[in-house]
């Protein structure tokens, strides 16, 4: 169950205690605040604890595997060797800007940072910090969550806490006011395996300025062994901003994802997340919208593909707090194996929010009898002036598609290949990124056609 | 002898559908399969094409092969295809993609080289002219959205590019207008040849019109009933299926 730690024992390898018992670096160079974050965020981890079945938002999701891991945090300058090339084997080539985290650690060796419009910032957050770390107070000192409200929020929990103090790097993105990124910002987080587990936890910060635009994409990979990537994204439009976020999690079968993106949408900005699920032995992606500016609108699609043993949590919480936003969410899973899926899926309409428009749907396709699927989407609506629709759904392949897809001479396993790609390819559809989309159809195709399914009869 | 039926039995959650059919078609037959609805011509389809959830009896051989030890896939590959009554909408799958993977299918199955995306692009060409197909029907996803004439067409176009031995065409004429149902029985009429069979299944005599036949058969209650030539259909249109019923006696030109 839960973990505390307060005391922890002098830590030597010998006596592994598990993802509470972490401690920190000794780090002479950081800001007083900053130090005062860390310790807080352990504080936090003690006293609360990691979440259990128990935790409404953590319901489908055991996180006890992860706990009891004797696991050490990362360092830096963990990069054994790997070349540009070897990146953008596992995590593709899309053309612009790059920067490659190793173990949540700016890796310079591997990155490449070609010209950006005059003003936009594209670097490491440990950059930042060593030069202008007061620019960053406001969006380490605490989880954003917690900054909102004087009590802890459901968004809340040892996994972000556990971020923000063991967090020393990730990328920092500032797009000056009417600035257009022309290429994607392509950020990659690699996992590399060391002697014994590895945490690694970056954190990613991302300010639009008024009226820009940029596209940022997320891969997550990693090259085996048991790890825990615990990775936080923040976004923070201003008014008339435009932000495209994709993220890949493609991490290694025997890893542990646990992710969150928090975005705060300025007054009509417009931001759209895409999220594909391929990796990890458990991931947790959660997104959290705050909607407290008048006609932001947003637009949060995700494609989980878990098979084998593969459990996939997609958590999502959207608060219309200001009148006149529009969030729609599209989710679709296929389960395969003793695959496990979660959508858990939250839209609070807040009294102010005046005109809202939310829709909100889950589609699940099942391919196996092992496979299974949570599906949640929950709406709570406290103003009458809205219009919100949500819905789930659960099903198998078409018995009558798979056969007509063979009388015409497809192989059976093929046949259901073909249908169970043309399932997710709709979410692939919507990645407007071109060698983006390219990268990842090979994956997915690659996954799913070459499934090996129970024939179901 | 391409196709032999003898003695088919198949029923379905234990209620048997085919009571014991019995029918020869020799290459190069056109063979109408005539009968109220519920009589169970479209059991027939989908059992000689393979559909699961049948329990099925008696004998099938398609070119001396049996034809009920094959999957839906290998009768495919040996030379059989069903037109569907109601073809199946496959969203995502585009039109094109999916014929090709089928002829491609077909084509290794039957040890040929697969057709690349230009030859395969001109076969289809040529074909969707027979049925007189828009191209922009290719790029769209199979059937979805497609009216009803135009899902028949597409029926008709992949039986003109997978060039069956025997085509099976299950109430192709329903849902179709009188120009579509001309513009499909000119496709139909067109692969017609000396070493393809067909067997046109219909509720009405109206197809025969366009797409005649070389034999006429009737089925009721799971069997056929009567067999004989074009002209038997003119009669059935004046008299109707009420007085038919199942008898040895009236049987003609099935085997025994």
């Amino acid at each position: 169950m839960t973990a505390t730690a307060t005391t922890a024992t002098t830590g030597t390898t010998e006596s592994p205690r598990g993802l509470a018992g972490l401690e920190l670096a000794p780090n002479g160079h950081q800001p007083g605040w900053l130090a005062e974050v860390k310790r807080s965020g352990l504080q936090w981890v003690a006293e609360h604890g990691f979440p259990t079945l128990a935790d409404e938002d953590w319901k489908y999701t055991r996180v006890d595997a992860i706990l009891d891991l004797p696991f050490e945090a990362c360092v830096a300058g963990m990069n054994n060797g790997l070349s540009p090339s070897a990146i953008d084997e596992l995590a593709g080539d899309l053309g612009g800007p790059r920067l490659v985290f190793v173990n949540g650690y700016f890796a310079p060796e591997l990155s490449s940072l070609t010209t950006l419009p005059e003003g936009a910032t594209v670097t490491s957050l440990a950059e930042v910090l060593a030069t202008d770390a007061e620019l960053l107070e406001p969006f380490l000192s605490l989880p954003l969550s917690t900054q909102h409200r004087g009590q802890p929020h459901a968004q809340d929990h040892a996994f972000i806490a556990l971020n923000a103090a063991l967090c020393e790097d990730g990328a920092f993105i500032q797009i000056p006011p009417d600035t257009t990124l022309p290429a994607p910002i392509h950020l990659v987080f690699l996992s590399e395996a060391g002697a014994s587990p590895l945490v690694s936890s970056p954190r990613s910060v991302v300010l639009a300025g008024a009226r820009s635009r940029a596209t940022i994409v997320e891969t997550h990979v990693g090259s085996g062994g048991v790890y825990l990537k615990n990775a936080v994204t923040e976004v923070v439009l201003d008014e008339g901003a435009q932000i495209e976020h994709y993220k890949v999690q493609d991490e290694a079968d025997t890893a542990f994802h646990m992710a969150a993106l928090h975005v705060r949408p300025g007054r009509n900005s417009s931001f759209s997340a895409h999220t594909l699920a391929l990796g990890a032995a458990i991931a947790r992606h959660e997104v959290w919208v705050r909607l407290e500016a008048e006609g932001a609108e947003v637009t949060l699609n995700g494609l989980y593909l878990p098979e084998g043993n593969q459990h996939h949590d997609n958590p999502t919480l959207i608060e219309h707090v200001a009148p006149r936003c529009t969030s729609r969410q599209l989710y679709k899973g296929v389960l395969g194996g003793h695959g496990r899926g979660v959508f858990n899926g939250n839209i609070v309409v807040g009294p102010e929010a005046l005109g809202t428009v939310a829709h909100q749907t889950n589609k699940n396709l099942l391919l196996s009898d092992t496979a299974e699927v949570d599906t949640r989407p929950r709406l709570e609506i406290l103003t009458d002036d809205v219009r919100c629709t949500h819905g789930a759904a659960v099903g198998q392949l078409d018995e009558e598609a798979v056969f007509y897809l063979r009388s015409r001479g497809v192989g059976h396993q093929e046949a259901r290949g073909m249908l169970t790609y043309a399932f997710a390819g709709e979410m692939l559809n919507l990645i407007g990124v071109e060698p983006l989309r390219n990268h990842v159809q090979n994956k997915v195709a690659k996954r799913l056609r070459a499934v090996h399914v129970e024939v179901q009869i | 002898m391409m196709l032999q039926i003898e003695n088919l039995h198949a029923s379905i959650g234990g209620k048997e559908i085919l009571r014991g059919v019995n029918l020869e078609v020799q290459a190069g037959e056109v063979h109408a399969i005539m009968g109220p609805n519920g009589s169970g011509k479209s059991t027939l389809a989908q059992v000689l094409t393979g559909r699961e959830g049948y329990e099925v009896t008696g004998k099938v051989l398609f070119l001396g092969q049996d034809l009920l030890a094959l999957s839906p896939e290998e009768r495919a590959a040996a030379g059989v295809f069903l037109a569907f009554q109601y073809p199946v909408e496959i969203p995502g799958v585009g039109n094109l993609y999916f014929v090709r993977t089928a002829l491609n299918s077909l084509r290794r199955q039957q040890g040929l080289e697969e057709l690349d995306a230009i030859d395969f692009l001109s076969l289809a060409r040529e074909r969707m002219a027979l049925v007189e197909m828009d191209e922009s029907f290719m790029s769209r996803s199979v059937n979805e959205g497609f009216s009803g004439g135009e899902k028949k067409r597409n029926e008709i176009f992949q039986m003109a590019v997978l060039e069956p031995k025997l085509a099976i065409l299950d109430e192709t004429d329903s849902g179709l207008d009188i120009d579509a149902l001309r513009v499909v029985a000119q496709g139909v009429n067109a692969l017609r040849s000396e070493g393809r069979a067909m067997l046109v299944i219909t509720h009405y005599q109206r197809l025969l019109d366009y797409i005649v036949p070389d034999f006429v058969h009737v089925f009721a209650d799971g069997q056929i009933v009567r067999s004989g030539d074009k002209d038997l259909a003119l009669e059935l249109e004046e008299h109707g299926y009420a007085d038919l019923e199942p008898s040895a006696a009236s049987v003609v030109g099935a085997t025994s």
